[in-house]
């Protein structure tokens, strides 16, 4: 038997290139906002998600760094990387912490900070989510390696590449309401088929972009609950895994993990699809939020496009995604966007969403995925 | 430069060779434990014919550190039924699309600068000629 | 020279880049309007991901596939090249490596400017007919350096050919004599740290190519007794077409004779792989019976004389790519600094 599982306190930095803070700053600041809004003090434990500290900041035992630069030491501090799905990762580990009754509170930050580096060098950092040996060190790129699969996608579905244009245009629109989003502008269809490209098919607007941010939720049992807390209960928690090489899988346009993640957390909630009021997908390219409907049983391939056309997933549409801007517009400093995604829902259900707010959210369904689908953590959370 | 990793992975970057399961005949690249069809562990190497088609590809506009662009890379369909994932060369972009016939070539993958050390390892080019059998 | 065990070669492969410039967009930059025409009208350039190494490799599988013997009877690889990708590593381990000889061999790259690929040749016939080894790959390869605007860029091709000699039985052309002809001549070199070579004008001709070539064809017909005549084809070392064509004359051969093996008028000059390449051009055609000739020159200098004969057997010889369709695969570079890329001239 596992223990009830609440979030009480979410914090958020903006999302942008920030010349004048670091790691250990990005991630304060959020970890600082989160344990104000859950207005508590005993913190048992310190989860990190962050993908390329080593890689672009020359720092690993980055868990440590943050719990002693907000305070928390001498607390159990951990680091959890799982590539793009880190942040979220990161807040799996506390969930498992308290729900196993070990932790009564624990912390779930993400942060990344990426905007030091030289673009060849966050290139490189992001294609080791990838296989080094059998496609990094071929010269494959992350987004390269989404390009075939968008490819492959528009070969065998017969459409063109403006039919994803409907994802990029809501991410913008949501993130314009959005004071922590990147982007503040929306962007129209022409914009969007005039873009440049980043890798054919995809345009550098199919695209999240780099950049730096830090965002935390605090997680606590049922005991730590007090009557001033307007608590978000984790309904399920679930991480699946697929082969890392993109050339490994049967099918290069199935997202096993998400679907199996997806299932599993629909399985422990105890419902299904139809009873998710908002999806935060991996919105890191367009190929992938199209795939994550079809994953998590949202729609069939064929229905996909068709409905994001029709308005199915913006605001105001039957299944709201990427509220305040998703990876898209928001933005996605990589290992921090999973916690994002998770405090973005937590506010939904708080019914604190201001002008993004998605009537009568009771249900959220939060992905994040890393290395093309090799691995997937899916969050149901219930108001 | 990573000497060793790159002298660990002479034989299937030089000549494609991934193994052929001695319980199940079925062929995989690259080279794993054991067999992902039946999990034996009685797998011989096996050079891949390096004969496929084009499963899908893009141009890579920005590439990682110690490449220099653009260049094409592709998903390729092998005629064993596995699939890898190379640049393409000695084609232009235009002349490119799925299903094109496509055979192995060994080439300059990446220079570790003007000292540094030469990695060579497999793309994939239109077939010229046909080869033995 | 005739070695104690009779030597043939087994099979052979070429390798030409699919990249061409046309030398007048050369001229363009670098010569008065109404100068002479180049010698030759294009020339092929290695793609950024080519060099000796890789290109090597491929004549060297089509060379193994055409002999169908398994990989581990060869017992000897050289490299013949002056453009190796690396001043200290031999090039000859990862071909060896790549084809799948490795690791009972001798191996090792030599060097003899433009006759570095024969000169290979002379190891082979030598260790296959001593007994010593039962396979002996020889390569000449080059991706051929020039200075920008300087003679040589106007006819520095890329490209050259493997040839696998073993023991006679089987093969499908037989090494009758060989013999060599060298000299401190200087009259093209290029110091370590240099980028590209320097030569000595005229001084290349009459003493140099035409000296040494003259010298090893003569030595080596009165070696085995024939006339130019007796020859289907004759192949020369090729700097510029009117060379191939004047040694020719001088010696007795028609123009006829060295018309199949005289590639450099498609493909400028391949340097160490130049000869060889010639030499596969003429074994694409020729026929069971057939004598063949052939003379390379190096600089520095040298020449190695071969004297072949086509055997009657068929051993799938013609398997795999040709010379000719490596000749017709070509892509035109657009401009000057396509190929100034291309070649890594361009420094930064």
């Amino acid at each position: 038997m596992t223990n009830d599982v609440y979030i009480i306190g979410t914090g958020q930095t903006p999302v942008g290139e920030h010349w004048g803070l670091g790691m250990r700053e990005l991630a304060s600041a959020a970890v600082v906002e989160a344990i104000a809004d859950a207005k508590t003090e005993g913190v048992d434990a310190l989860y990190v998600g962050n993908m390329l500290g080593g890689a672009l900041n020359g720092q690993e035992n980055v868990a440590t760094l943050i719990a002693d630069a907000v305070g928390l030491l001498p607390a159990e501090a951990l680091k959890i990387e799982a590539a793009c799905a880190s942040g979220a990762a990161a807040v799996r580990a506390a969930f498992l912490a308290v729900a196993s009754g070990v932790h009564q509170l624990a912390v779930a930050v993400g942060v990344e900070k990426m905007t030091d580096a030289l673009p060849d060098v966050v290139t490189s950092a992001l294609a080791t989510a990838a296989d080094q040996d059998f496609e990094a060190s071929h010269g494959l790129s992350f987004v390269a390696l989404s390009a075939l699969m968008m490819r492959r996608y528009l070969y065998e579905t017969k459409q063109d590449r403006g039919a994803f244009a409907p994802f990029a245009l809501l991410a913008h629109q949501n993130a314009a309401t959005n004071p922590k989003a990147m982007f503040r502008e929306p962007i129209s269809t022409e914009q969007f088929l005039g873009c440049a490209m980043a890798a054919e098919p995809i345009g550098i607007l199919d695209a999240a972009p780099v950049c730096d941010g830090a965002a935390a939720v605090v997680l606590c049992s049922k005991a730590m609950l007090r009557p001033h807390h307007r608590p978000i209960r984790v309904a399920s928690s679930s991480v699946a895994t697929d082969t890392i090489a993109l050339a490994a899988r049967p099918d290069i346009l199935a997202l096993r993990a998400a679907a199996r993640s997806a299932s599993r957390a629909f399985a422990a909630a105890q419902c299904t699809p139809e009873d998710i009021d908002l999806f935060e997908a991996h919105d890191a390219f367009t190929i992938i939020t199209a795939l994550s409907l079809e994953a998590c049983g949202f729609a069939p391939r064929s229905e996909v496009l068709k409905r994001a056309a029709e308005g199915y997933y913006a605001r105001g549409g039957q299944l709201p995604i990427s509220t305040f801007g998703g990876l898209k517009a928001r933005g996605h400093p990589v290992g921090a966007s999973g916690t994002y995604q998770i405090a973005e829902a937590v506010l939904q259900l708080r019914g604190e969403a201001g002008p993004n707010q998605v009537p009568r959210a009771r249900r959220a369904l939060t992905q994040s995925i890393g290395g093309h689908g090799s691995v997937a953590v899916a969050h149901i959370l219930e108001a | 430069m990573d000497l060793p990793r790159y002298h660990r992975l002479r034989a299937p970057y030089y000549r494609l060779e991934g193994q052929r399961c001695g319980s199940c005949g079925s062929i995989q690249y690259p080279s794993r434990t054991a067999c992902r069809s039946c999990h034996s562990r009685e797998l011989q190497p096996h050079p891949l014919s390096g004969r496929g088609t084009i499963f899908s590809y893009t141009q890579v506009g920005q590439p990682p550190q110690g490449f220099a662009g653009p260049y094409l890379v592709a998903m390729v369909q092998l005629e064993e039924g596995v699939r890898v994932t190379a640049q393409l060369t000695d084609v232009e972009p235009h002349e490119v699309e799925i299903g094109l016939p496509v055979e192995m070539v060994v080439r300059r993958l990446r220079e570790y600068g003007p000292n540094g050390y030469l990695v060579y390892g497999y793309k994939f080019r239109p077939r010229i000629a046909s080869r033995a059998d | 020279m005739k070695s104690k065990i009779p030597v043939g070669i087994l099979g052979y492969g070429a390798y030409i880049p699919r990249l061409r410039l046309h030398t007048k967009i050369i001229s363009a930059i670098w010569r008065a309007a109404g100068s002479a025409a180049p010698a030759v009208a294009e020339k092929s350039v290695p793609a950024l991901d080519e060099d000796v190494i890789t290109m090597s490799i491929e004549a060297g599988r089509t060379a193994l596939e055409r002999a169908g013997i398994a990989p581990d009877r060869i017992g000897a690889l050289w490299v013949g090249t002056e453009s190796k990708p690396y001043a200290v590593k031999p090039s000859a381990t990862v071909v060896a490596q790549a084809l799948g000889i490795t690791p009972q061999l001798v191996a090792a790259d030599m060097e003899f400017a433009c006759k570095a690929g024969s000169e290979a040749m002379q190891a082979a016939v030598a260790f296959v007919g001593s007994g010593l080894v039962q396979g002996a790959l020889a390569i000449g390869m080059d991706t051929a350096q020039a200075r920008p605007g300087d003679a040589l860029e106007y006819t520095a091709g890329s490209g050259g050919a493997a040839m696998l000699f073993g023991p006679a039985s089987g093969a499908l052309a037989l090494v009758e004599a060989s013999t060599s002809f060298v000299t401190d001549t200087p009259d093209f070199f290029r110091r370590e740290h240099a980028p590209f070579p320097e030569h000595g004008g005229r001084f290349t001709g009459e003493p140099s190519y035409f000296h040494h070539t003259l010298s090893a064809s003569r030595r080596l017909l009165n070696e085995v007794g024939r006339e130019p005549k007796e020859y289907a084809h004759a192949v020369f070392h090729q700097p510029v077409p009117k060379f191939v064509e004047r040694v020719a004359k001088e010696l007795g051969f028609t123009e006829e004779q060295v018309r199949t093996g005289l590639v450099a008028r498609r493909m400028g000059n391949a340097y160490a792989g130049s000869s060889l390449l010639g030499l596969a051009a003429v074994l694409d055609v020729a026929r069971p019976g057939d004598r063949i000739f052939f003379c390379s020159y190096g600089s520095g200098a040298g020449s190695d004389a071969f004297s072949f004969q086509i055997t009657g057997a068929a051993a799938n010889p013609r398997r795999g790519p040709t010379v000719e369709d490596y000749l017709s695969r070509s892509h035109h570079v657009g401009e000057y600094g396509e190929y100034l890329r291309a070649r890594r001239k361009i420094r930064y």
